[in-house]
């Protein structure tokens, strides 16, 4: 493992919260950095530690900025991932609350009529392209696309026009990839 | 349709205790296999009724121009509105506290199968569901353009460029929001009184 110091593990929280507010869409937009810092310049992880890091926060169940802790705990165990973490979400959180308290007590104003009104049909854009750009690998692999484009259509569809939970359908979905159709 | 499903503002419901908020959501990130959005828009506006799909996407579209993970700041902003400080970080620790100690679990054992045919073809499964979960959640919302000031086909406009822009373009989030967003809030403003 590495030997991890102190000031390492300060150095460690205090990139990450320079990360934070640039964080726009998340922290996985950051990754980039993340890589140079803890991959290429501190050689605390290798390339493919680092990948797994962010694959194992995506499959486990909960929001994906989790994989910002897994990357903390495989450079430095428990203090690691408090480090990242604490790193990546105290500067957008305080910043978040404060501007929700904000808008919220202007929210009858033109202006912050006009922000919500105007973002929606980008949120909504940005809703769809994500979905995209995590659809498109599994949609362009050469072997079991036809696989990948039916799990994928059966999704949507049962997650659009049932009540069942979704739970099952990613039960189904690691049923059949398990079984090598994907 | 089901409309019945569309609670109407006033039928809304909301969380009793901070407790319930905790524990409401832990439950709905734990079910959130390869992202927890699409889980928060049926549990909160379908199941729950604690939002109706407007007021959801709203709390989307701050959340996505703050810097931070969308849901994090959701979970956040619905928080503090239901019970101040103390309720941000009930939802917060809900939509965190579990998971993180379940993930840092798995990776703990994660080594042994990281090889494993198998579990990486149902890590590929999840996946290929996950982005599905996603685009159906995109596509149900889509019913919140009818009622915007901008009207249904500016709003289709704006959406079918942020899609190629993103999806296509790989344009910088910050730029699209900086730019197109500017142009729409722009449009909007016009458009109210």
């Amino acid at each position: 493992m590495n030997n991890i110091t102190g000031s390492d593990l300060l150095g460690l929280f205090g990139h990450f919260l320079m990360l934070s507010l640039l964080a726009v869409g998340g922290a996985i937009t950051t990754v980039p950095d993340m890589h140079r810092y803890i991959v290429a310049e501190h050689h605390w992880l290798t390339d493919a530690q680092f990948t797994a890091s962010i694959a194992i926060a995506q499959a486990a169940p909960g929001p994906n900025v989790l994989f910002v802790a897994v990357l903390g705990w495989n450079v430095a165990g428990a203090l690691g991932a408090l480090a990242t973490m604490a790193g990546s979400l105290l500067p957008s959180t305080a910043l978040s609350l404060w501007a929700t308290r904000w808008g919220t007590q202007r929210r009858e104003t033109r202006g912050v009529r006009a922000f919500t009104a105007g973002l929606m049909p980008l949120t909504l854009g940005l809703l769809l392209s994500t979905g995209w750009v995590l659809a498109e690998p599994y949609l362009l692999s050469d072997t079991h696309r036809w696989g990948a484009l039916a799990l994928i259509t059966l999704s949507v569809a049962v997650m659009m026009r049932t009540k069942f939970s979704p739970i099952w359908l990613v039960v189904i979905g690691m049923v059949v990839g398990g079984l090598g159709w994907i | 349709m089901t409309t019945s499903a569309i609670p109407l503002a006033d039928e809304l419901a909301a969380p009793a205790t901070r407790r319930e908020l905790f524990i409401a959501f832990t439950s709905l990130a734990l079910q959130g296999f390869g992202g927890v959005l699409p889980v928060a828009q049926r549990v909160l506006v379908e199941r729950r009724r604690w939002l109706t799909k407007e007021q959801f996407v709203e709390m989307l579209s701050v959340s996505q121009v703050l810097p931070g993970p969308n849901i994090v700041n959701l979970a956040l902003m619905y928080g503090d509105r239901c019970f101040g400080l103390s309720g941000a970080f009930a939802a917060l620790a809900g939509m965190l506290m579990m998971p993180m100690l379940i993930v840092l679990a798995l990776t703990a054992l994660y080594g042994h199968f990281a090889q494993d045919p198998v579990v990486t073809g149902a890590l590929r499964g999840m996946g290929a569901v996950a982005s599905g979960l996603v685009i159906a959640t995109g596509l149900k919302l889509l019913t919140t353009l009818r009622r915007n000031v901008m009207g249904l086909p500016i709003c289709l406009a704006f959406g079918t460029v942020t899609v190629l822009a993103t999806a296509w373009l790989r344009v910088p989030l910050v730029w699209v929001i900086l730019g197109l967003g500017a142009i729409a809030i722009a449009v909007a403003w016009s458009r109210l009184k």
